[in-house]
Formats: C-alpha cells, structure tokens, sequence
C-alpha cells in the first residue's frame, strides 16, 4: 500500500514535472517575459564598466544597458530586470535551460556556439580583440616575451583557446591559472600568482581601471584575436530573436540618426526624418510587426539612451575604464557600427 | 504411503496473485519494477524529445575532438592538440592523485587525533577535542578556500627570489623553494642502471616482510622476539645506498632552478593541489579521529585490564589488542569516509586544481555543449572509483573481520 501511494506520487509529480517543462517552450519567450513582468537577463558576475552592482546594488554597465533596454522596449520599464550572474562557464547552461531570456556577458559570437551550441547572436555591441596585461615591473613590452610565464585565465572562454594557439604557433610554453570569475582573476594577479592576465581588451581595461595603481600595469600592444561580443539568445525562437536584435540596432540606428534620450520626447512629432519617425513609432507600425508597442524603441532610450550614449556613460573616455570608440564607431566615423535600415 | 490425502489442488485464479501470500510480494515486486521501468524510461523519452526540440541529441562523439585548451597539472602525456577524451583521462588521474594521497593522510592524522583523543593527558585530549569539533563543523569548501589563501599570500613570489639580495630563498641547501605558486622540489634524474636500483630497492623491500614473516613465526614457535624494526630499517636503506654508490649513482637530482618567469626544473606541488589535500585531509581525518576513538571505546575493558594484568606496556597493549579488535568495527565507516574524500575532491573547482570535475565537467563541457554527456559520464566515472573503492575496501575488511565458524 505504502509503496504504491508512494509510485503514484512520483508518476504524478513527473508528470506534472513533465507538462510543466513541455509548457516551458511550447509558448515563446516574448509572451514568457510578457507574463512573468520581468525579464532574465545574464550577465557577468561583476566586470566594472560591463555589468556590474552599484553601491545601491543597482545593476549598471553596457551590458546591463542591453538588458535594460530590452526590457524597456518589451514591457516599458527598463527596471523590469532579473539579471542573473553567470561564469564562462555556467552561461550557456543557464541559457539553453531557459534560465535567462538573453545573455549579454561579454560573449564572443563564434561559429560552434552559433551552430553547435545552438544559439541566436543578436549582433555585435563590441567588437574585441584578445589582449595581455602584465606589471610593469616585469619589463616585458610584447607578447612575445612571455615564454614560460605563469597566465591566469577564465575557463569555459574562447580566450583559452586563442592563449593555447597563440602560444603554440609561437612555439613558446606557458603555466595556465584556470579561474572561474574576473574577480578571482584579478586578485590572482595581482597578488602575483601568475605574471600575465589575458582576456578581452575591454576587459582588460575594465579590470586595470579598478586596481588601486593602475599605472603599475600595462596592456601589451598584441591583440592576438577577433572577439565580435554581443548578445545572444536561444536558436529557435526567432521573434524573440528579431526582438533583441532590432532593440539593439535601434540603439545604434538611434545614436547615427542623432536621437538621444534628452530629445526622444519631442523628437519624433517634430522631425522630416522619415526613418526616425518609423523607429520611433510615430509613423508605420514597426513596432506591432515585433509584436510589441509602437513606442517600443521610444522606451528603449529613454531607458539608457542611444548606443553613443551608453558606451560614453559605462566605458567611454571620460570614465575610468578609458575605452576609445576605435572600431566601435559608427560606419560614417570609420567604425564598423552599421544597423541594417529600419523600414 | 500417504496416510493423508492431498489436498485438493485447486485451479489457479488471477485473485491469488493479490491474496495468496505466497505470490502477493512477487506481485508487487513485479509491478513495482514494471512502473519505475515506465518512469525511467518516460523520463529518458522526455528528455530526448526537449532535447530534439532544442536541435540537440546525445552524442558522446566530441569526446574524439581536439581539445584546444591547456591543463597545468599532467601525470600524463598531454598537449592542447590532444582530443577532449585525454583531457578527461588526464583530470581523472589528477582526481586519483589528490584522493589517493588524501586517503592516506587523512587515515594517520585520523588515526593519530582519534588515539590522542583518548590520552589521559587533558591537554592533549582537549587539542584534539578543538581539531576533531572545528574540522567537522566548519565546511570544507571554507577550509580548501582559507588553506589555498593561506598558501598564497604567505609565500614569496618567484620574483623575490631574484637579484643579488632576494628578499626570498630556498630551504633545504637549496633544494627547494617554496613560493605563491607552489612548492617546487628536485626531481629524479633516472640514468642508465637506475632500473637495476630500484629492483634492488624492490627485493629489499620484500626481504623485509620475509623477513618480518620468519620472526613472527619464530615467536610463534619460541617465544624468542627478533629485533624486527631495527633489520627492516637496515634492509630499506643498506642494499639499495651500497648498490647507488656501486652503480655509480645512476639517479641524481634535477633541482628547480630560477629561469625566466618561473622556477624550472624539479616538480612543481601546485597550490592547488596542496591546499586541497591539506583540506581534505584534516577535514577526513576528523571524521576518521571520531570513528577510531568509537572503535576504540567499543573494545571492553576487560581486554585492555587483561593485558595490563599479562604485563604489556600501554603501548603494546593498543597495538596488539585494542586496535585489532577495534580495526573490526572501524573498517565500515572508514570505507565510506574514503569514498567522501574521493567525492568530496571534487570541490577542487574552487581553487583551479584541473581534476575531472574541472576538466571533463568544466572546460569540456562548456566548450562543446555537451552537457548532458559529459555529466553522465562524470557520474559514471565517480560511481566507479566509489564501487572499486568499497570492493578493496570489503577485501581487507573481511581479512581482518572475526572469523565465524
Ligand atoms: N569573450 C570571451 C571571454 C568572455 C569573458 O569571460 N570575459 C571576462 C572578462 S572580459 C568576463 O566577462 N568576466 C566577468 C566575470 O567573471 O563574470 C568569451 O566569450 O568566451
């Protein structure tokens, strides 16, 4: 008897268990996030700059403003955001389980994860490239210098497998130091167990504008590889796709049309610009072809403002991480920011 | 003859299969199985249908792909060129490794703390009671943090070592050096005619036990006790140095050396590994301190009364009455402490040390997706050790247990 009632509990519970997970995907992500009020957004665990709590505990950085944004333009409030720390290596786990919405950690857009992984990249919001920082006292000026040096690095990231080619296309040998987070990184480093810390340029900047002496470190000039960073979601859900990648190319539309978040009151009734008119939802119905508000891309910058806005706010030359445009300048300043037209 | 008539035999119902105690618990046995059968399997349907829904199978074929990535630690031979299998294969040996060595050491700290536990002395007793209480109680992963930043910070770097005045040195005549990385020792340099030393070494080594075999039978037969412990450090040490000398001392030592960033040469004890062998040790062997001091405490005192009364010495008497009835009810639990050690290594992610936790179920399987797979086989792979762990385990514990006759 006891055990019976025992099987039947757990037929039940695995079935219940079973529809609800059944249910889980069956529904797009887009009515999910709608119904939930909120949306699950990645992000590092703490990347000053990218992602990363404020003293209030307020989440804040350029990923996060993608988050923001996106939630901005799907449920109108750009404060309806769970964001949930992940790792190298916990990111597509939380992903592909249906964990998180979207992922905006600083994540390279590379063919296996696209493919094999099964993921969606939305874009680009940074074009990187791989770099090494070590303390000036060392007296190394290039990369190539660093045969036998001791190198801390993430796991689960493509920067370990560009550190393992550059080092054995240039025939030198290295001591990997795997971490999980940039923080361990960081103070791996710099309590000097290993002579190199090697991730993402941007990260690089980041990590060195929160040491106590940054000037005490360099940023060697070898970028030994391409990482096109962007927001990704899951394969298979396309207009939840077409979502976040249109909310971010609205960012960058925005910042070439010269909509920022001071003027996206007033802006759309008042200017000849057709195009600025359909993105903002004053003309066209741009917004109901997404399924989502006509004002959608409205609420996205007034959330952070445009992709100039956000990038001079988090990263840019007049805060401590310093990052010049460079590449991630618009096409008409010679960068390669260039959104696919809205119409 | 039958001076009864048989019963009559009655024709079988489908309801005796339920009422007749002689098939109800076949029955049930029967469909129980039947049912969780069902389950699993419409588990395992489900998961492969949410599976396909995503674009993905299970497939174990990655495991043949390039790895790409590096490993710090090797016992064997291993480039980042090597498939994702060898980088398993080489996270597994470094879980063997910390295992191994944290089983021996946490069974002498415990079996040190358990005894000491027990001593008349108060101090002694009291330090023991702190070891045994504080180890137990505080979790292991604090303890494998706050050794490894222990470790870290106290040490030198390689850099301090550097210059015409370091700020560090090495110890031991320059042998060793001790830094924020590790700990780096000589190594062995086998030359020609080292395999003859260690044969040498090798039948030495069993000499002792014959020899340790013929005393104990001469006791058996005499009485007469032979100077046991004095010939068997003779026989470890005498045959193997008179062969090195004559053999012209075919192993020398290779001695880390200051080169570049690191200290090269020798073998590099990483801090990864130290702290969590440390780690697992003490915090095992505080579990194992309490089980010995229960097997102790669960030998009778008369035992202990009699072999005062025969005239052994404290010493004697734990060591040749106490303890081997005491081994008998220590084995067991002691079996499933080494199996949590061996599980519980797996926390090595914490500190970066590359074991298979960290390889197999970290970097592999966040560079190929492959989840599911490789979590499969990471449990697989721990379920095996565990079950060979305990199969050993069983041998020696039935070696040692009270022969019933
Ligand atoms: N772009 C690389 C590396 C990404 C990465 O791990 N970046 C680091 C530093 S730029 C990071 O975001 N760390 C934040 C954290 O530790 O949570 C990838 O996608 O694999």
């Amino acid at each position: 008897m006891k055990k019976s009632v025992f099987l039947g509990t757990l037929a039940i519970a695995g079935v219940a268990a079973g529809y609800a997970a059944a249910d889980g995907h069956s529904s797009g992500t887009l009515a999910q996030v709608q119904d939930r009020g909120s949306l699950n957004c990645g992000v590092t665990t703490g990347l000053a700059g990218f992602a990363a709590p404020d003293a209030n505990g307020e989440w804040e950085g350029f990923d996060v403003a993608i988050c923001r944004a996106v939630a901005a333009a799907v449920l109108g409030d750009a404060s309806a955001v769970e964001f949930v720390p992940t790792t190298g290596q916990t990111r597509f786990t939380a992903l592909a389980s249906g964990e998180i919405d979207m992922l905006a950690r600083n994540t390279t857009w590379t063919f296996s994860r696209d493919v094999d992984l099964a993921f969606e990249f939305t874009g680009v919001n940074y074009y990187d490239g791989q770099g090494f920082m070590v303390p000036r006292e060392l007296g190394v000026s290039s990369a190539l210098e660093l045969d036998g040096a001791t190198v801390c690095i993430q796991t689960g990231t493509t920067t370990e497998l560009n550190l393992a080619d550059y080092f054995s296309s240039n025939n030198m040998s290295y001591e990997p130091v795997p971490i999980e987070t940039n923080a361990e990184g960081q103070q791996q480093y710099l309590a000097g167990a290993c002579d190199v810390y090697t991730t993402d340029a941007s990260g690089l900047a980041a990590t060195r504008a929160t040491f106590e002496d940054p000037d005490a470190h360099v940023v060697l000039p070898e970028i030994v590889s391409k990482e096109p960073l962007g927001p990704l979601v899951r394969h298979g859900d396309n207009e939840w796709g077409d979502i976040v990648r249109w909310t971010l190319n609205a960012l960058i539309t925005a910042e070439e049309l010269g909509v920022t978040s001071a003027n996206v009151g007033e802006i759309g009734g008042t200017t000849g610009n057709p195009e600025i008119r359909r993105l903002l939802g004053t003309e066209g119905d741009l917004g109901a072809m997404l399924g989502l508000d006509a004002d959608w891309a409205a609420n996205a910058f007034a959330a952070g403002g445009n992709y100039g806005e956000i990038f001079e706010g988090n990263i840019g030359e007049s805060t401590p991480i310093g990052i010049a445009r460079g590449l991630n300048a618009q096409w008409t300043d010679g960068g390669l920011l260039y959104s696919p037209p809205f119409r | 003859m039958a001076t009864l008539t048989d019963p009559p035999r009655q024709s079988f119902q489908i309801g005796q299969l339920i009422y007749d105690t002689r098939y109800r618990s076949t029955t049930i046995q029967v469909v129980a199985f039947i049912l969780i059968m069902a389950g699993i399997f419409w588990l395992g349907n489900n998961l492969i249908t949410n599976l396909a829904e995503r674009g993905k199978d299970i497939d174990f074929g990655f495991l043949g792909n390039r790895a790409g990535y590096d490993i710090n630690q090797m016992l064997i031979q291993y480039s980042n060129d090597s498939t994702h299998a060898r980088a398993a294969l080489v996270g597994i040996m470094n879980t063997l490794l910390v295992a191994f060595l944290g089983c021996i050491t946490a069974t002498i700290i415990g079996v040190t703390a358990g005894i000491l536990r027990l001593s008349k002395n108060w101090i002694i007793a009291r330090l023991m009671s702190v070891y045994v209480e504080g180890f137990r109680n505080i979790p292991l992963l604090l303890w494998i943090l706050i050794i490894f930043a222990v470790v870290t910070e106290s040490a030198p770097r390689p850099s301090d070592f550097r210059g015409e005045d370091a700020e560090a040195s090495m110890i031991l005549f320059d042998s060793v050096a001790v830094t924020n990385r590790g700990i780096y020792i000589p190594s062995p340099d086998w030359g020609p005619n080292s395999g003859l030393l260690i044969a040498i070494f090798l039948i030495s080594f069993v000499g002792i036990f014959v020899y340790r075999a013929m005393a104990r039978r001469k006791q058996e037969a005499t009485g007469a006790q032979s100077p046991v412990f004095l010939v068997g450090l003779a026989l470890f040490f005498i045959p193997t140095l008179i062969a090195f000398f004559i053999l012209g001392r075919p192993v020398t030592l290779n001695y880390p050396e200051l080169g570049g960033f690191n200290f090269t040469g020798g073998i590099q004890l990483r801090n990864s590994l130290i702290a969590l062998w440390i780690a697992l040790s003490l915090y095992t062997g505080a579990f194992i301190a309490e089980i010995v001091r229960a097997g102790i405490l669960a030998v009778d005192k008369g035992q202990t009364e009699a072999s005062s009364a025969l005239g052994m010495r404290p010493k004697r008497t734990m060591n040749l009455v106490v303890l081997p009835q005491a081994l008998r009810v220590i084995i067991p639990p002691i079996i499933s402490q080494y199996l949590n050690l061996t599980k519980n290594s797996s926390l090595a992610i914490a500190v970066g040390y590359m074991d298979a936790r960290a390889t197999l179920g970290g970097i592999t399987i966040s560079q190929t997706g492959r989840e599911l797979e490789g979590m499969l086989l990471l449990g697989v792979f721990y379920l095996i050790v565990s079950l060979i762990i305990s199969g050993v385990m069983n041998i020696y514990n039935n070696s040692v247990k009270l022969q019933e006759r």
